[in-house]
C-alpha cells in the first residue's frame, strides 16, 4: 500500500504540470475572461444606453425575494459551480488522454524504464498506479479547482454588485459549495467506471506501440469505423454503423468526456424549465447513477479492465529498450 | 563456492538472429565478473535474461529464483545500472532518493545521504540539469545504498570522462564490494576494469568462449617478446596471435609450458585487451 502511494506520488511529480497546473491555469484564464467581460460591461454601461449594466440604485431586490426565489438563486449558483467544474474537468480529460498515451511509452522511449525496472516494483502495481492517477487523482484535483474557481467568480460578481450598491452577499450564502464538491466527489467512481474503456485502450496502445502510440490509438478505431461505415457491415449484422461509431469508437476514445454516461442514464424529468432548483434536484446523484443500469457501461468497463490487463502484460514483456 | 547465477543452455532468438546460443556459465558469490564481447555478441541479452527483462529458452537460476517468474522478488536482491542515461529526466535528486527509500526494502537512507554529501548534487536539482557524470554519481549513490547480493552493470561508464570513470570503480571497490556481494559488469573499456576483476568471461556469437578466473588466466596465457631469429621456432608452438613491435614479434600462447616459452624471450602476462583481440579475430569479417 505504501509502495502504491509512492507510485501515485511519482505520477503526480512527473505530471504536476498537467494534473495540477493545467486546471489551475484554466481556472485563472476563466476568471480573467469573466473579469474582462465585467469591465467591458461596465464601460458600455457608462457610455451608452443600449447595452451594458444599468442599475437605478433602487435595487434592493433580495428584500422582495420570497424564500422560494432565494432557493432558486442558490440553485442557480450551484449550477454555475457544477458548470465551471465541468469546464475544468474537460481540460483535465484532455490532459489525461495524452497522459495515458504516454504513461507506458515515454519511459520506454527515453529508456528510464530500465531504472524503474531495477526497483522491486511489480508491473501490475505500476500500471494500476497510472490508472488510479488517471481516473481518480486527476478528476479529483480538477473538481476541487473547479469549485474554488466557481466560488471566486461568485465573490467577484458579488463585489461588482456591491460597488453598484446591490448587496447580493446574502444570495451567496444560499449556494452550497460543500454539497457541490461532495456530489462531484461522489460522481468520481461513476466517471472512473465509465472512463475505463478509454483508459484501457490508451494504456494498451501506450504499452504495446513500438512508436507513435497516438497514431495507433486513433487510427485503429477510426480506421475500422470507416471500414464498417463503408461496407455497411453492421447492417448485415442487424446493426447500423452509427451504433459502431457510438459504442465502439466513441467509447474507446471519448469516454473521458465528463458526463458521457447521461445518454445511458434514465430519461431526464425536468418539471419546469424556469425552475433551477427543480432542474438541479432532477440531476441528482440517483439520476447519474441510473446509468449503472445500462449494459454499455458494464461491457465497456469489462473491456477496459481486460485492456488494462493487456497493458500490464505488455509492460512486463515488451523488450525493446 | 555458492553460485549466484547458474545458466545452462541459455538461448534467445530474435526474429532474424540468435542473440544467445546455448550459453552456459556460473557466477560465484563474492566475485567481480567481467562479461566482455564485441558489439552484438549477446552481452546485453544475457544481462536482460538474468534481470528477467526478456524471455529465453534454457535454464537460468539467479539467487535461487527464476527471473521470468519471480522478477519482483528477485529485484529486492539484485540491482542494476543499465547505463548513465536512464534516470528519468524530470526527477529531482531529492525525489529520487525519497522514492527509492520508500519503495525499496533494503535501502539505507543514511548511507545514500553520506554518498551524496561527497558530491556536488543538490536535492532540488533535476536530473536533466545534471551532467552525465553527475547522473552516474546519483545512480551509484542510490545503488550502493541498497544492500543487494548481485549488482549488474551494463556499460556503466559509457561516455564519461576519465575522472568519473576512475571514481566510479574506485567507489564500488572501496565502499560497496565485499565477500557477500557479487558484481557482473560489461564494458568495452576493458583496461579500466582489468585490475578489479576476479573472473573473466568472453562471449562471442551468443556463446561463452572463455570463462576463467584471473589467477588461472595468468598461468594459462602468456605473451612472449621474441626476436626475429627465434620467430620461426615460436610459430611452431601454435601461438594464438602474433604482432610486430619495433622489429620484434609478440606472440600470445595458450597453455604452453613456462620454461619452453622462457627460452624464446621475455614472458609477460597478456593484457585482457590483447587477449580479447586475439580471441575475437574475424568477428566482423
Amino acid at each position: 500500500m505504501k509502495t502504491f502511494y509512492w507510485l501515485v506520488k511519482r505520477e503526480f511529480w512527473e505530471h504536476k504540470g498537467g494534473f495540477f497546473w493545467a486546471p489551475v491555469v484554466t481556472g485563472i484564464v476563466f476568471l480573467v475572461l469573466n473579469a474582462m467581460a465585467i469591465v467591458l460591461g461596465e464601460t458600455f454601461g457608462r457610455r451608452s444606453t443600449w447595452a451594458g449594466f444599468k442599475y437605478n440604485g433602487d435595487m434592493h431586490f433580495q428584500q422582495n425575494m420570497s424564500p422560494g426565489d432565494l432557493h432558486n438563486a442558490g440553485a442557480a449558483l450551484d449550477i454555475m459551480l457544477y458548470a465551471i467544474a465541468g469546464i475544468v474537468l474537460c481540460v483535465t480529460a484532455i490532459v489525461v488522454f495524452f497522459y495515458c498515451l504516454g504513461a507506458l511509452y515515454d519511459d520506454r522511449r527515453d529508456r528510464s524504464i530500465l531504472f524503474w525496472k531495477s526497483l522491486p516494483l511489480s508491473d501490475t502495481s505500476t500500471v494500476l498506479s497510472k490508472v488510479a492517477s488517471a481516473i481518480l487523482l486527476a478528476p479529483a484535483i480538477a473538481m476541487v479547482v473547479g469549485v474554488i474557481v466557481g466560488l471566486a467568480l461568485s465573490i467577484l460578481i458579488a463585489i461588482v454588485a456591491t460597488l453598484h450598491g446591490v448587496a447580493i452577499w446574502s444570495l451567496l450564502v444560499e449556494s452550497h459549495p460543500i454539497r457541490v464538491v461532495f456530489n462531484l466527489i461522489l460522481l468520481i467512481p461513476l466517471y472512473a467506471v465509465w472512463a475505463l474503456p478509454t483508459i484501457g485502450w490508451l494504456l494498451l496502445c501506450s504499452a504495446w506501440a513500438r512508436s507513435k502510440p497516438f497514431l495507433w490509438a486513433i487510427a485503429l478505431p477510426v480506421g475500422t469505423g470507416v471500414i464498417v461505415s463503408w461496407f455497411g457491415l453492421m447492417g448485415m449484422a442487424g446493426l447500423s454503423s452509427s451504433w459502431y461509431w457510438k459504442n465502439v469508437v466513441g467509447r474507446l476514445l471519448g469516454s473521458l468526456l465528463p458526463g458521457g454516461w447521461v445518454s445511458n442514464a434514465s430519461p431526464l424529468v425536468v418539471p419546469n424549465h424556469d425552475d433551477p432548483a427543480g432542474l438541479l434536484d432532477s440531476l441528482d446523484l440517483a439520476y447519474h447513477y441510473s446509468a449503472l443500469a445500462s449494459p454499455s457501461l458494464w461491457i465497456g468497463a469489462a473491456v477496459g479492465i481486460a485492456m488494462i490487463a493487456g497493458a500490464i502484460w505488455f509492460r512486463r514483456w515488451r523488450d525493446d529498450s | 563456492m555458492t553460485a549466484v547465477v547458474t545458466a545452462t543452455g541459455l538461448t534467445k532468438r530474435y526474429k532474424s538472429s540468435l542473440a544467445l546460443d546455448g550459453a552456459t556459465f556460473q557466477i560465484g558469490a563474492g566475485r567481480i565478473v567481467g562479461l566482455i564481447g564485441p558489439n552484438g555478441a549477446g552481452k546485453t541479452t544475457a544481462l536482460k535474461a538474468i534481470l528477467g527483462l526478456t524471455t529465453f529458452d534454457g535454464q537460468l537460476n539467479v539467487l535461487g529464483l527464476d527471473p521470468r517468474k519471480d522478477r519482483n522478488k528477485l529485484m529486492e536482491q539484485v540491482c542494476f545500472i543499465a547505463d548513465v542515461a536512464v534516470l528519468p529526466r524530470w526527477m529531482k535528486v531529492g525525489d529520487a532518493v525519497d522514492f527509492v527509500a520508500n519503495t525499496h526494502p533494503r535501502f539505507d537512507r543514511s548511507k545514500c545521504d553520506a554518498f551524496l554529501a561527497r558530491t556536488k548534487l543538490q536535492p532540488g536539482q533535476k536530473v536533466k540539469q545534471l551532467s552525465k557524470g553527475m547522473i552516474v554519481q546519483l545512480h551509484l549513490a542510490l545503488v550502493m545504498s541498497i544492500d543487494a547480493r548481485l549488482l549488474v552493470l551494463d556499460e556503466p561508464t559509457l561516455g564519461l570522462d576519465i575522472l568519473y570513470r576512475k571514481h566510479f570503480y574506485q567507489s564500488l571497490l572501496e565502499d560497496y564490494f565485499d565477500e557477500e556481494k557479487t558484481i557482473l559488469v560489461t564494458t568495452h573499456q576493458v583496461e579500466e576494469i582489468e585490475h578489479i576483476l576476479t573472473d573473466l568471461m568472453f562471449i562471442r556469437d551468443g556463446k561463452i568462449v572463455l570463462d576463467t578466473d584471473m589467477d588461472s588466466l595468468g598461468e594459462r596465457f602468456a605473451e612472449v617478446l621474441v626476436g626475429a631469429e627465434q620467430a620461426a621456432a615460436a610459430r611452431q608452438l601454435k601461438p594464438l596471435d602474433e604482432r610486430q613491435v619495433f622489429g620484434k614479434s609478440i606472440f600470445l600462447f595458450d597453455n604452453v609450458s613456462r620454461p619452453q616459452l622462457e627460452e624464446l624471450g621475455e614472458v609477460r602476462r597478456p593484457s585482457i585487451g590483447d587477449l580479447f583481440v586475439a580471441t575475437m579475430k574475424g568477428t566482423y569479417a
